[in-house]
């Protein structure tokens, strides 16, 4: 699979002449220069599928087990390069069976567009065999969609749908497209521009050199700053120009779940992860900071906590690219909407023209205050003698992978926790999982996609038991296609992260979480699919098959049979104020004083 | 009534299927109130202004204004002050009128501009364009008659013609 070049997109958009809805389809695919997509043929989209076959054309498809896992496909390509991830289902379930990953793609804001086949115009509405009214049911978890009414409008719509998916805050868009009109011919031409008059994102360009100023200031006048850093800054791809600007400032960084690679887990400034399950000095951090300067971020529930009581005292700079963000849920002292390449290096300007020798007197003593929680209160667990604790598994697995070009892939819940605490992401798009939606079974076909968008990587899906069962169906897709992503299921036989708030507010009354001894043989079941499969029991195993794996280069699911009984920590309940954590007893524990 | 709290919006949105969904789905899915919605066309024909009344007790105007820009059907989103404002609402009721009442009915339907639409034996059908506030007082003052039944179609709301230009129609591109 090669990136087409520019010199094939421009010979795509200048082709004109009589074609059918369906090729047209395919021509603009071209024309946006995609280069694979993801889908299951069905009676709806049907004139497409049989013209990726009757006409010759540069557009890669894939051929997945369920909708949903081509939806997750082309979500992991989207987060691994930055480009429209694109999906392709046939109307009534095929279309409802990719209602989660659009909905996934619209809270984690990746850019996607989903094409899906409708029934013929004169059968909409009349309940037509597999007609649902996909435009309707996606209303709320698209950016934008269209159910394409002429044949003519097939070019527009598709370009629109690229445009608006890619542009400002990343996000799905849906093209519904009739089967009637993908048969109609007519003569096709790529519009030279989209109408969109309600969409305009050339305002976003540019600086606010008034709000940058009074940023600045804010920061000179600050004694305990923090960067509160978002994915925004991986959709932006301004990770040099934020780390440029974290060093000018030399202050404390954290990096949400979704923002993890946005700034190097090692650096030295890095406090890494804030928010429930996030390090103890990333929250405390937060919590007693005079001023988040935040940063394609979004106070999200799980970062704040209770709040009412999140970062009391601090004052609010709040960058974005969408304005809604802005004081949305947490009221901004000054808020800048921008890009955040040009943003942040004017932010570094108008810092590095504050010389203040009494600030950065302050943040040193800061910086050292952060650091000494830090030292004290690292992640940790205890080491499992005969039983393999999965925190050993992403250590083994971060050990074994440093150094080379891994990018790493999770399912949703325990160990998507235990990934995001003991893995050192360093770079962006080497970190994709599911912050928002949070859906199980996001692992597997995410991880797919993201090796087919980037062959030579090394890509881990770190799953869970219960995870890896919604979408395993998809190690067919990877076997057809050689995809050779390593699957490391971390398997407690519980569905972990519900036993854990079971185990901690519930009682301990597992309700139909346990399913231990339901599970099928992974082993046997990779085997079947024609995987390579491993297992491991104990930490010499797990040091065993993770070389083995990661030498092996071809589709492998590892069972690693972890601790049953592990638990994430430290953990903020729900609804807590979020430097309130939980944790287990260690010896010597340092506990923070008046907080 | 807490009247600082309602904000009469006008969207300029395309005239297309759906937009009016897109419209109301954002405000039941974010948990805004809506007090009245109007849709209408303009003197465009691929333009529709939807007029809203909301209830920002709970939610920022200004966050209303910011989630309606992103629909992408939605051109232009205004706040229409009241003050500088004509707001009217077109309201049908059915009022029990017997013979022996009905004078009195139609001197009180005098008072207000409303219009005899149609007479039954026992009833009067009246239509009655006007401000919202004072619909609200007509509806109050023929309540003790017995109301069969009462329609209102929503406020519409433009700028007065006297208004100075680019000073009271405040198109709210809120830049952050």
């Amino acid at each position: 699979m090669s990136t087409q070049t520019e010199s094939a997109i421009a010979k795509a958009r200048a082709r004109t002449g009589r074609m059918n809805g369906a090729e047209a389809i395919i021509r603009s695919l071209e024309a946006e220069g995609v280069e694979i997509c993801w889908g299951i043929p069905g009676g709806a989209i049907l004139p497409l599928y049989d013209a990726f076959m009757a006409c010759e054309h540069t557009v890669q498809h894939v051929l997945v087990r369920h909708e949903q896992g081509a939806g997750h496909m082309a979500q992991g390509y989207a987060r691994a390069t930055g480009r429209v991830g694109v999906c392709i289902a046939t109307s009534g379930p095929g279309a409802t069976n990719l209602v989660t990953p659009i909905a996934d793609a619209f809270l984690d804001s990746t850019p996607m567009v989903a094409i899906t086949g409708q029934v013929p115009t004169h059968l909409i509405g009349t309940d037509a065999f597999q007609e649902a009214d996909i435009t309707g049911i996606v209303m709320p978890i698209v950016k934008h969609s269209f159910l394409v009414q002429t044949v003519e409008d097939i070019p527009r719509a598709m370009k629109a749908a690229f445009h608006i998916a890619s542009s400002g805050r990343p996000g799905p868009v849906l093209v519904d497209i009739p089967k009637d009109l993908q048969l109609t011919e007519f003569d096709f031409a790529w519009p030279d521009e989209v109408d969109l008059p309600g969409y305009d994102t050339d305002w976003i360009s540019g600086v606010d050199q008034d709000a940058v100023d009074a940023a600045a200031d804010l920061i000179a006048r600050s004694r305990k700053p923090v960067l509160y850093v978002g994915g925004g800054v991986i959709n932006a791809e301004a990770t040099d120009e934020l780390i440029l600007l974290a060093e000018a400032l030399q202050v404390p960084v954290t990096t949400t779940l979704l923002a993890k690679g946005a700034f190097p887990d090692s650096h030295p400034l890095s406090v890494q992860m804030p928010g429930m399950h996030g390090s103890k000095y990333a929250n405390w951090t937060m919590h007693r900071s005079d001023l988040l300067i935040t940063i394609g971020a979004r106070f999200d529930d799980r970062v704040t906590g209770k709040l009412d009581a999140f970062a009391p005292g601090a004052k609010i700079i709040h960058f974005d690219i969408d304005p809604a963000e802005i004081s949305k849920n947490r009221s901004a002292d000054v808020s800048l909407i921008g890009h955040l390449n040009e943003t942040l290096p004017a932010l570094r300007d108008a810092v590095l023209a504050h010389k203040n020798d009494e600030r950065i007197r302050h943040q040193i003593d800061w910086l050292n205050e952060v650091q000494g929680w830090r030292r004290e209160n690292p992640f940790r667990y205890r080491r499992g003698g005969d039983t393999l604790k999965p925190e050993y598994v992403m250590e083994a697995f971060d050990k074994a992978l440093r150094g080379k070009d891994a990018i790493w892939v999770t399912g949703v819940g325990q160990h998507q926790m235990w990934a995001a605490q003991y893995l050192t992401i360093d770079g962006p798009r080497r970190w994709i999982t599911s912050g928002g939606l949070g859906t199980m079974g996001f692992g597997v076909p995410a991880a797919i996609g993201a090796q087919q968008a980037c062959p030579d990587a090394y890509v881990v899906n770190i799953d869970g038991d219960g995870c890896f069962q919604m979408t395993m169906q998809e190690l067919a897709t990877a076997r057809c296609y050689d995809v050779p992503a390593i699957h490391a299921v971390i398997n407690n036989g519980w569905l972990g992260m519900v036993r854990q708030w079971q185990e901690l507010f519930h009682g301990e009354r597992y309700s139909e979480t346990d399913l231990f001894g339901t599970i099928p043989d992974f082993v046997q079941l990779a085997e079947a699919y024609g995987c390579l499969a491993l297992r491991a029991e104990t930490e010499a195993e797990a040091d065993a098959v993770i070389a083995e794996a990661i030498a092996a280069r071809r589709p492998t699911v590892i069972d690693f049979r972890v601790d049953r009984e592990e638990k994430v920590y430290p953990m903020v309940p729900a609804g807590s104020a979020s430097h309130e954590m939980l944790d287990e007893t260690w010896e010597n524990e340092w506990v923070e004083e008046g907080v | 009534m807490g009247a600082s709290n309602h904000h009469t919006l006008s969207a300029l949105v395309e005239n297309r299927p759906g937009v009016l969904s897109r419209v109301a789905g954002l405000f039941t899915r974010r948990g805004f109130n809506i007090d009245s919605l109007a849709v209408g066309p303009t003197e465009r024909a691929d333009r529709s202004v939807i007029t809203i009344r909301v209830d920002c007790t709970r939610h920022s105007v200004e966050q209303v204004v910011k989630q309606l820009y992103k629909l992408v059907d939605v051109i232009d989103v205004y706040e229409v002050p009241a003050e500088a404002a004509i707001e009217r609402e077109l309201l049908l009721i059915k009022v029990q009128a017997d013979a022996e009442r009905r004078s009195e009915v139609m001197k009180l339907a005098e008072l207000f501009d409303a219009r005899v639409a149609d007479v039954g034996q026992t009833t009067l059908l009246l239509e009655c364009v006007e401000h919202p506030d004072r619909l609200a007082s007509f509806e109050e003052l023929l309540a003790p008659y017995g109301i069969v039944e009462a329609i209102r179609t929503g406020r519409v709301a433009m700028l007065r013609a006297s208004a100075p230009e680019g000073e009271s129609k405040s198109r709210l591109r809120v830049m952050g």
